[in-house]
C-alpha cells in the first residue's frame, strides 16, 4: 500500500469540498448603521428572513454536514431577538459560531456571556483608528460604539476577541496604531480588503489603497505573520514576494459561501449578485443540495485556466485575485484583480469601455429603492462619504483559512 | 534492516502507546483524506490520503498507534512517515494519548 499522492491542497480545494470549511450567513439585512462601504447594502430587514425554526433547519443540515464553524454577520445580526438562541443553538450542535458587530449591542452581560463560551468568537469592527477616519466610514458616534464594547469585553475577560479592520486609503497609514488598540484590549487584530461590494460599488474608486499603501501592507503583513489575521483576503499580494499566511486562493463556491437573510445562497460573501446566486435553502434539497449540485458552484469548481493571466509568471500565487472584485469593477472575471500588484488592473480600468458597472443585487439601504438604483453619476461619489450610514463590515471573512495555522499532517 | 524510528522529525512522538483523536476534534472525510477541525483551537488541519484518514479513525482501537498503522496496510518502509504525520497531529491537539478501554 502507498499513499496516494494528492498533489497540492489548493488544487484538491479549487475542485470543491464535501461541504464548506466554513460558510457567512448574513442572518439579517437590519442595522443601526450605515457604513459607506457595506458589503450587503444593509439598512433594513427583509420580511422574507428566515423564521427562527428555518435557521435552526440550517444548523441541523450544517452539523450533518460537519460545517465546522459560521461566520454571522448581517446587517447586525445581534439585533435578531433570536441571535443568541440561534447561537446556543448552534454551538450546541457542533457548528462553532463567529460572529461580527458593531458593538452596539455588546452590554456587559452580553460580554459576560461570550467569555463564557468556549464555541463562540466575537469580532468588533472599526474601521479607523481615531474616531475622525473610522466615523467618516461607519457614522458619528460609531467609535465610541466599539471602543466601548471592547471595554466591556475585556473587563468581561473575554480574551482573544477579533478587532476587525476593513483596509482603505483613509486607515491604511494606521496599521500600527490599529495594533496598538487590539493589544490594549486583549484582541487579535484582523485586517481585510475593501472589496466593489454592495454599497461599496459606490466608494471603492475614492477608498481602495493605493499601489503604495498596498505594498507597504504587504510588508506590514509579513512582519507581523500570525499574529495578525487576514481571513485570506489579500492573497492577491502574493506577487510581492510570496504568499501570506493562509491558502490563498479564492474559497468562492469552492470551500466557502454565503447564505444571506432570505436564504438565498451565494458563491461569496461578496458575490451577491444573480450571476452568483446558486440557489435557496428553502428549495427542495435544502443547503445541501445547493452546495452539492447547484450548476453554478459545479462550474466553480472546474479547472479554471487563468485567462489572460495564464501567461502571467506570478499566476500560481495569486490566482487572478478576486472574482467579485473584478465582477463589481466591471473587470472580466478571467482577467487581472482591479488591484493586481504588477499594474495590469489599473490597465485594465482605464481601459474599460462599458462604465454601467454590475449593481449588487439586493440593496436594503435605509431611504434607498429596493433594487439596482442607478450608479451614481461620476463625480458625485465624494457626497456617499459625507452622508454616512453603516453596518459592520466584516469581510467573509473567514475564507477557508481563517483559524488555519499550518499544521499540516502529510 | 535498520530500525526506522526514533524518527528525528519527530520528536517526542511515541509510536508505540495508545492515541485516540481528542476530545472536541471533528474528523471530516473528504475525497483527498480529511479536514480536521480543533473546535477549541479553531485549527485546520488536512490528512493528505485516505489511508492516513484509516489510521487516524482506528486510533482508538489499538492498543498502540503502531498497531493501528498495521492494521491499516501501512508498511514497514512508509511507517516513518506515518509517524511524523502523527506527530504534527498530536503536536497540534488533533490527538492525544489514551488508553485502549
Amino acid at each position: 500500500m502507498s499513499v496516494v499522492p494528492v498533489g497540492r491542497l489548493v488544487d484538491q480545494f479549487e475542485l470543491g469540498l464535501q461541504a464548506p470549511i466554513c460558510l457567512t450567513w448574513e442572518l439579517t439585512y437590519a442595522c443601526n448603521l450605515a457604513c459607506v462601504h457595506c458589503l450587503s447594502s444593509s439598512g433594513r430587514r427583509d420580511p422574507r428572513e428566515l423564521t427562527t425554526a428555518e435557521c435552526a433547519g440550517i444548523v441541523d443540515e450544517l452539523e450533518r454536514m460537519q460545517v465546522f464553524y459560521v461566520n454571522i454577520g448581517g446587517g447586525e445580526p445581534t439585533v435578531r431577538r433570536d441571535f443568541w438562541e440561534l447561537v446556543e443553538y448552534a454551538t450546541a450542535h457542533h457548528v462553532g459560531v463567529k460572529f461580527s458587530t458593531n458593538g452596539s449591542r455588546i452590554t456587559p452581560q452580553a460580554a459576560r456571556r461570550l467569555a463564557a463560551s468556549d464555541y463562540v468568537d466575537v469580532q468588533v469592527s472599526i474601521d479607523g483608528a481615531t474616531a475622525a477616519v473610522n466615523d467618516r466610514v461607519r457614522g458619528p458616534g460609531s467609535y465610541d460604539t466599539a471602543v466601548r464594547a471592547m471595554e466591556r469585553l475585556a473587563d468581561a475577560g473575554c480574551a482573544g476577541f477579533k478587532l476587525s479592520v476593513v483596509i482603505t486609503r483613509e486607515n491604511a497609514g494606521q496599521l500600527d496604531a490599529f495594533k496598538a488598540i487590539a493589544d490594549r484590549y486583549g484582541a487579535q487584530l484582523r485586517l481585510t480588503r475593501l472589496r466593489p461590494s454592495g454599497r461599496g460599488v459606490d466608494v471603492w474608486d475614492q477608498l481602495h489603497p493605493s499601489a503604495e499603501q498596498q505594498r507597504r501592507l504587504y510588508d506590514w503583513l509579513l512582519a507581523h505573520g500570525e499574529a495578525v489575521l487576514t481571513g485570506d483576503s489579500f492573497f492577491h499580494l502574493a506577487p510581492y514576494g510570496g504568499p501570506l499566511a493562509g491558502l490563498n486562493l479564492c474559497g468562492a463556491g469552492r470551500v466557502v459561501c454565503l447564505i444571506d437573510p432570505v436564504g438565498d445562497v451565494y458563491a461569496c460573501p461578496f458575490a451577491i449578485h444573480d450571476e452568483f446566486l446558486a440557489g435557496n435553502v428553502r428549495d427542495p434539497g435544502g443547503f445541501t443540495r445547493v452546495w452539492r449540485e447547484s450548476a453554478l458552484f459545479l462550474d466553480l469548481r472546474r479547472p479554471q485556466t487563468g485567462g489572460a493571466c495564464a501567461s502571467c509568471g506570478f499566476f500560481d500565487s495569486c490566482r487572478g485575485g478576486c472574482m467579485a472584485a473584478k465582477f463589481f469593477t466591471g473587470l472580466p472575471l478571467d482577467g487581472p484583480d482591479p488591484e493586481c500588484v504588477l499594474g495590469h488592473g489599473e490597465a485594465a480600468l482605464a481601459a474599460r469601455t462599458d462604465t454601467d458597472r454590475p449593481r449588487p443585487a439586493v440593496d436594503r439601504s435605509r431611504r434607498a429603492p429596493r433594487r439596482a438604483p442607478p450608479r451614481a453619476p461620476r463625480g458625485t461619489e465624494a457626497v456617499a462619504l459625507e452622508v454616512i450610514a453603516a453596518p459592520p463590515v466584516h469581510a467573509c471573512d473567514e475564507s477557508p483559512v481563517a483559524g488555519m495555522r499550518g499544521g499540516q499532517a502529510r | 534492516m535498520l530500525a526506522q524510528r526514533p524518527t528525528p522529525s519527530a520528536p517526542g512522538f511515541d509510536l508505540d502507546r495508545a492515541w485516540r483523536v481528542s476530545a472536541g476534534v471533528a474528523v471530516r472525510p473528504e475525497p483527498f483524506g480529511a479536514l480536521v477541525y480543533h473546535f477549541g483551537t479553531r485549527r485546520l488541519s488536512f490528512l493528505k490520503s485516505r489511508e492516513l484518514l484509516g489510521v487516524v479513525q482506528s486510533l482508538a482501537e489499538y492498543p498502540t498507534a503502531r498497531e493501528a498503522c498495521r492494521a491499516n496496510g501501512v508498511g514497514e518502509s512508509e511507517l516513518a512517515r506515518y509517524e511524523r504525520a502523527l506527530a504534527t497531529l498530536a503536536d497540534s491537539g488533533m490527538i492525544s494519548p489514551g488508553s485502549r478501554e
